[in-house]
Order: C-alpha cells, then structure tokens, then sequence
C-alpha cells in the first residue's frame, strides 16, 4: 500500500486547486479521477469570467495549465482509474483502484464534481450517439434539415436549442413544466422562432427506434396519458447531478439530492476528510468557486498535518 | 487539426499502415468538441497503460476519414467521436459518442484480451 500526506479524489479546477497548494507545503499528494484531469471546464468551450484573463480563454487550456501547474510543484497522478473501494474513517484512510493498487493517506479531499444528469428510461443508453446526443456542438451537424427533440427547459437546453436551429427542421422540447426556466432573453429567441414548438408538462418516459427514426414515449405529467411521438433524434440537456454515489456506502454525510455536507472549512463529518468543488452542497457552482474551496480544503490539511 | 497529445492520422495511407503493420490499433475519429475532448484526454493516458496498442486520432473533416465514415459498423452512428478498435487488420468493435474510461477499458478487456 502506497502512502501519501493526502489523497485528492476528483482533478478538476477544485482538486487541482487543493493539489497546487498541498503540494507547495511539501504534502505528498496523490489526485485520482476517472477520466482525464480537467473536470468540466476542460469540455467547456470558452471561459470569460476567469480572473486574469482578459480574453477568453479555452477551457481546455485553463484546464490543461492548472494539470501542468500541479504537476510541477510534484502532484502525482492516477487517470483513467475506478475506485475499487474506499475506507474513510480510520486515521489512515485508504483507496483501492481498479487496478487493485492501494493507496493511504491521513487526509482525503473529495473534489468529484458533477455529471449530467441522466433520465434513466429504457433505451437512453442504447441509443446513445445513434439518435440520442448530449452535446449540440458535436453532434448537431448530422441532424441538418431534420426533425428533433430536445428535452429539458433551462439555460443548458435552451442555448443548445438555439445552436441546433442553425441545422435543424424542427425542434420538439419536451419540458416538465409549464414554463421554461432558462433566462428570459434566450428562452425568447427559442420559443419564438418558428420551427420551434413546445410540450409543455410533458416527461419522456421510454425511447424507442423505428428503423432510423427515434420514438420517445411521453407522459403528459397533469393528466398521466401516455402518447408516442416520431422524430430523428432526441438531444438531453436535464442538469448535471453530483458525482458521490461511491460515497453511498461510506458514512459521508450527503443531501437526499447527493451532494457532500461540510462546514465552512470544508471538513465533512468525518475527520481528516474534505470536500470541495461542484459536489458540495452550495448554491453557486463556478470554477472560481470551486477554486476557493479547493483552497480552504487543502488549507485546512496543510494545517492540521 | 485536432488539438490532442495523441498521433493524428491524417492520410488513407497513415491509417493503411497503421492497421496492417500492428495487431492492435484504435482510432478516435472526431472534432474538438465537449463529447470528443475527454475521449482523446482518456486515450492519452490509456496509451501509457496499454503499450501494445497503437492509438491515433483523426479529425472527422479530412477526405481521410471517410474510411472511417464509410464502415459498415459506422453507418447508423450520429453521435462524436466513432472509435474504431483494429485488430488483425480487422474491425472489431466500433463505438459512438462520449465514452468513459471505464466503458473504453471494459471494450479494450474484451476485444484485445
């Protein structure tokens, strides 16, 4: 079992934060995420509201330099790695991976971040990329001169409405309320514009395929009747959702939504370990604040080690 | 050109040869989009991991990646990246849209085992 002074699960701007400033005061550190390091903002097209940076700057790019950042002042890393097992409340927590290696450390800074959210309706997954999409920008082109769905009615889906009308016939957004709750200025130009149309108190219940056409069952949510609709292609833009359900069998104290419960200094209900980023329970999730609060969780390690 | 740290592939010949001169290849066929970057990001490590394999990219606009497009496995994929796994030669699992590094490495288990 490898040790380290402290084990930080999540790299995106939070746990690279806690990583930067951990390594710095000569902690070891070890930063283990599923995917690649950069968390959402390294899928983010532009940021403009990043201090420092005058221009925008790619997400990518801010992402990237934050890795490179932590990397020089002598974080290690783990990528691409599933967590196995977790033991947290011991003094020496420790972490198995998928490739069954086991590392320790007396601290922990949980920094998962968020998802989108899935809808979890038979076929949603099986129709991923070969008629249901997540991302307007990838995917959009190929449905030129068709007809869509897009289910969900906040900033996300109504952004993503306006990319796709430049391609699209038609939009179909299914939303389960009976008004959007995007900003009035972009929900405008969507609801407006003629090849739109709206399903209001409307949820998808189940997806199907019909040769190369997508058939999405819906419920109508006032009167529970169930009616199938045809398009070529669903996009799903619902929210995001925190990354915690490996902590579901830890005594991690969670939101009934998933999200970590901490104090101002970001400490968690159980010692020694922290949390930080979009997967706290907070009202606003940005990069800056995520930031901060990498840097109040790695603060607090550094002065209790 | 993708901005990636992987190998691009941007000729018919490159990815001729990649395919006929190594048992195991993958190609990350995309754009630079939000459902390709981590795909390339997570392939970027996966290479370290798995160094009998050769993995490449493609940007998904050059004439090249028609021989991607134009696949049997690929004719009914509407979502970035396609991500084909070779082996022999022979396409052996094809996939579309995002990935995670848990699908990848579970297809990687099971077509290059």
């Amino acid at each position: 079992m490898e040790k380290f002074d402290v084990i930080i699960i999540g790299a995106g701007p939070a746990g690279l934060t806690a990583a930067i400033y951990t390594s710095r005061a000569a902690l070891s550190t070890l930063i283990i995420d599923e995917a690649s390091a950069g968390g959402q903002v390294k899928t983010t097209h532009r940021v403009a509201n990043y201090p420092g940076f005058v221009e925008p700057i790619a997400g990518h790019e801010l992402a990237g330099n934050m890795r490179k950042q932590a990397d020089k002042y002598g974080a290690e890393f783990k990528l691409a790695a599933d967590i196995n097992a977790l033991h947290l409340t011991d003094r020496e927590k420790w972490v198995e991976l998928d490739d069954e290696d086991k590392y320790t450390a007396e601290f922990v800074i949980i920094a998962t971040g968020s998802s989108p959210r899935l809808l979890n309706i038979p076929g949603e997954q099986e129709y991923k990329g070969i008629g249901v999409s997540y991302c307007a920008t990838c995917d959009g082109e190929f449905y030129k001169d068709k007809d869509i769905f897009v289910v969900g009615g906040g900033n996300s889906a109504m952004e993503e409405s306006l990319l796709l009308l430049q391609f699209v016939k038609s939009i179909t957004v299914i939303h389960q309320f009976d008004e959007l709750q995007a900003e009035k200025i972009t929900a405008d130009k969507v609801t407006t514009n003629p090849k739109v149309n709206i399903l209001w108190s409307h949820e998808p219940r189940a997806f199907y395929k019909n040769g190369n056409r997508m058939v999405v069952e819906v419920e109508n949510l006032k009167t529970n009747k169930r009616i199938r609709l045809e398009r070529d292609g669903i996009f799903i833009f619902v929210g995001l959702v925190p990354n915690s359900t490996f902590l579901k069998n830890t005594p991690i104290q969670l939101t009934e939504h998933g999200y970590i419960v901490t104090n101002p200094q970001m400490e968690t209900n159980i010692k020694g370990v922290y949390a930080a980023g979009d997967v706290l329970n907070k009202k606003h999730r940005q990069i800056t604040t995520a930031v901060s609060e990498g840097t109040i969780a790695a603060l607090e390690v550094i002065h209790s080690a | 050109m993708l901005k990636t740290n992987l190998e691009h592939i941007q000729t018919r010949e490159q990815l001729k040869r990649l395919i006929e001169n190594n048992e195991k290849a993958i190609v990350c066929c995309g754009r630079m989009g939000s459902m390709c970057t981590p795909v390339y990001d997570i392939f970027e490590v996966l290479q370290e991991k798995y160094p009998d394999i050769q993995i490449r990219d493609m940007d998904f606009d050059i004439p090249a990646a028609q021989m991607i497009k134009g696949l049997p496995e690929c004719q009914k994929f509407w979502g970035l990246p396609f991500t084909i796994y070779y082996r022999n030669g022979k396409v052996v699992k094809a996939t579309s849209s995002i990935q995670t590094a848990k699908q990848i490495k579970s297809v990687i288990k099971d077509v290059f085992a």
